[in-house]
């Protein structure tokens, strides 16, 4: 054999190895554990949910296809609708009181200060308690005979005669909820508008000010501006999580006084299992979707969407 | 786990034994037994049960049943395995069982569960008649629940009820001029006006507590001989006796502390123990926490409980908690699931848990009245009859999902609260409440 001729050949692959090589296949390959888990988990419990929402199915009672015979229901039904209206309040009061007060502490914690890391991660606590600690604590803060703030109030400075009944009446109720959730919410949204921060340049504020611009003007024509794309995502996430809520609610007061604090999830829940009517429940639950849509398309196009982010002038 | 052995389980079974054993000498007294010959249930070759309870409220209860297991375990090599979950996990979880076809093969579970899955149970009748004629009969509440709606085939094996009777502090009841709970309504809230104008107010939960609430306002409804649905299944709340029951408890309302609109199931608890309240409606549990504490022993001796008034029911207007076994059609080991429940209702086995337990659960079957732990602490007699009360979920109506549902909503505390809080008129508040009613009862 000559051994200076060298003639390399490519074996000879089969149909597996060339199958895997077409790269539409390989795609379709490697996103299909996702696609199944996305399928087994999210479209089927959907699709359920939708499913029993035309039915009257009872807990252990296979139910029947009753068309739009829940929502009707639903509709008429007293408590469904101050729960759609209470939502829609602790959502909106809620966002905002979050988004005020979680920008405010972004660009305090832009500025420069001592233990600077040391701050960053102490504003994140909130949020890695888990919720249901978090909502005991504040039934504490909240009890009407054994508050901690009713005690310092009346025992130790004497401001007040009796204790505040926190969640005895609809209103201090839903105030306190939203309190508990804005408290909740601010470090979420006051971590990601500071990283947001971070991304802008220095030199545009270098610029601002030899042009001799205020603090106000700064903020309001560089950083809101160019924090509104993260802006807007924030809003959409913080919209959807404060809707959906359940665990506060549920911990706090169990939508009580009188139904008074409900949300559409508690709602739901309480309908659907320890109530047993699966199929009105679900009605309540598949309710929450168009709202939700709503939300999502508003800060998408309402938000995101600007010129500005394709790199043209805004007009 | 199922991957316990038949060894393990022996020597496991050999260790509580023991344990029962010494738990069962302190109090044991004599339950009286008629010569009845047991069910034959030849156990299944290599069974294995799966049982699903609610967890305890006191430890004893967890201790003593898994004993009471572990010793049906060596006498009969049926390897069991016990899982307690909590209160509010207990109904979907036998759902999901019942509809799935698979799971445990005892549900050990609330009250009305076994008539909506009766389909799927097997007909415990051989053994109710047994354990009924050897321990002198079922309790009303028993029977009850126990049994298909007006039929005579038994659908579950209640293993104990819990109830909800008055809780007071006997001297400030004195300084209120009163040496007992009065049975008449207008005297009980007399009492409760003198012991909130002593600085000792009462408190009942109004907010979206399901025992506690629905307690409380179940009381008031039927102490008025009121009652939400009729005998024929329909919506009947809309009646006389039902706003004076509104009137009656606005007036209560005026003595209780601050607060209780948004109390939920512990919160009475803790305001006993705290000794802001003089007077609330529970069950064994805060007798129990005070007496544990050594702190709160001089609460313990001051303590008592009584029936709550009977009003105008004339007899106890309140309904029990029971515990309600149901052996799934699913099982593949029937004999030993029935045998097991039998081992767990025979006296060696229950009156140990019964005493231990301290009153919290109340005997189903009339025999174990004769258990130590009645006579053990006085205080605490009024639980014993627990099962014996006539009044139901859904009285006097069918025991059904509406029944449930309606408890679940708390329509009927709603009505009492809308009331007490003064954000509705007694007639507006018992229109919403029929309205509400009739979403859950509809044909």
């Amino acid at each position: 054999m000559d051994a200076s001729v060298w003639t390399f050949k490519r074996p000879k692959q089969n149909a597996l190895v060339r199958l895997l090589d077409h790269k539409p296949f390989l795609t379709f390959l490697c996103m299909l554990p996702a696609g199944l888990l996305l399928l087994l988990f999210l479209t089927y419990p959907l699709g359920l949910g939708f499913w029993l929402s035309f039915t009257d199915t009872q807990i252990g009672q296979a139910g029947e296809w009753v068309g739009l015979e829940n929502f009707d229901s639903i509709l008429h039904d007293r408590v469904f609708i101050n729960t759609v209206w209470n939502t829609m309040f602790y959502t909106v009061v809620a966002t905002v009181g979050k988004f005020a007060l979680g920008l405010w502490l972004a660009l305090l914690l832009n500025e420069n200060l001592p233990f600077k890391s040391l701050l960053r991660a102490i504003i994140l606590l909130p949020f890695i308690v888990p919720t249901v600690l978090s909502a005991i604590a504040f039934w504490f803060l909240y009890d009407p005979q054994f508050s901690i703030i009713s005690y310092l109030l009346v025992d130790v400075l004497h401001l007040r005669t009796t204790y505040i009944d926190f969640l005895g009446t609809p209103w201090p109720a839903r105030w306190s909820l939203i309190a508990a959730n804005i408290w909740r919410g601010i470090p979420f949204v006051a971590i990601t508008l500071l990283a947001g921060l971070q991304t802008i340049s220095p030199s545009l504020y270098e610029a601002a000010l030899l042009d001799g611009s205020s603090g106000w003007q700064r903020f309001r024509f560089i950083t809101f501006p160019l924090l509104m794309p993260i802006l807007a995502i924030v809003l959409t996430f913080s919209v959807l999580f404060t809707f959906t809520d359940f665990q506060l609610v549920y911990a706090i007061t169990r939508g009580g006084p009188i139904d008074s604090t409900h949300l559409m999830a508690t709602l739901a829940f309480q309908r659907g299992i320890p109530g047993g009517q699966l199929g009105e429940g679900a009605a309540i639950a598949v309710s929450m979707i168009p709202f939700l849509i709503f939300a999502t398309l508003f800060s998408y196009f309402a938000l995101a969407r600007r010129k500005w982010q394709q790199g043209e002038s805004n007009d | 786990m199922d991957s316990i052995t038949r060894r393990d389980s022996l020597a496991i079974g050999a260790g509580a034994l023991a344990t029962a054993g010494i738990g069962g000498r302190t109090a044991q007294a004599a339950i009286p037994v008629a010569d009845v010959a047991p069910p034959k249930q030849p156990i299944e070759a290599g069974a294995s049960l799966r049982v699903l309870r609610p967890s305890k409220f006191v430890d004893p209860d967890e201790v003593v049943f898994r004993a009471n297991t572990q010793k049906f375990t060596a006498a009969t090599g049926v390897p069991v395995r016990v899982d307690f979950v909590g209160w509010e996990d207990l109904r979907p979880q036998t759902a999901v069982t019942a509809n799935t076809g698979a799971g445990p093969d005892i549900v050990v579970g609330w009250p009305n569960d076994p008539h909506l899955y009766y389909e799927k149970l097997l007909d415990m009748s051989e053994l109710a008649n047994y354990l009924g004629k050897k321990y002198g009969g079922w309790y009303f509440l028993a029977e009850k629940y126990g049994k298909r709606w007006k039929t005579n085939d038994w659908i579950a094996i209640p293993m104990g009820g819990t109830t909800g009777p008055c809780v007071y502090r006997e001297s400030w009841v004195h300084e209120a001029g009163f040496d007992k709970i009065p049975n008449d309504l207008g005297q009980f809230l007399k009492l409760c006006q003198n012991l909130k104008k002593n600085g000792h107010p009462v408190g009942f939960a109004l907010g979206n507590a399901v025992g506690d609430a629905n307690g409380y306002c179940n009381w008031l409804l039927w102490a008025h001989n009121s009652f939400m649905i009729d005998e024929k299944g329909q919506v009947a709340i809309n009646r006389k006796e039902t706003i004076e029951a509104l009137k009656y408890a606005k007036a209560l309302y005026e003595t209780f502390i601050p607060g209780t609109m948004s109390w939920g199931d512990p919160s009475n608890n803790k305001a006993y123990v705290a000794e802001e309240i003089s007077l609330t409606q529970n069950g064994v549990s805060i007798y129990y926490q005070v007496k544990n504490d050594p702190k709160s022993a001089h609460i313990a001796a001051d303590t008592n409980h009584a029936p709550m008034p009977f009003g105008l029911a004339g007899k106890d207007p309140s309904s029990a908690l029971v515990l309600n076994a149901m052996v799934f059609k699913h099982t593949k080991f029937p004999n030993a699931a029935k045998e097991y429940l039998r081992f767990m209702m025979e006296a060696e086995q229950y009156d140990p848990w019964l005493t231990q337990c301290l009153g919290y659960w109340a005997q189903p079957l009339k025999a174990y009245a004769k258990s130590a732990v009645w006579t053990m602490d006085p205080k605490i007699a009024v639980y014993s009859d627990g099962c014996g009360h006539e009044y139901w979920e859904g009285y006097k109506g069918p025991i059904n999902a509406a029944a449930g549902a309606v408890s679940a909503n708390y329509v009927n505390v709603h009505m009492f609260a809308a009331v007490s809080a003064g954000q509705a008129t007694p007639e507006e508040a018992m229109k919403e409440a029929e309205r509400q009613a009739k979403r859950y009862y509809k044909a």
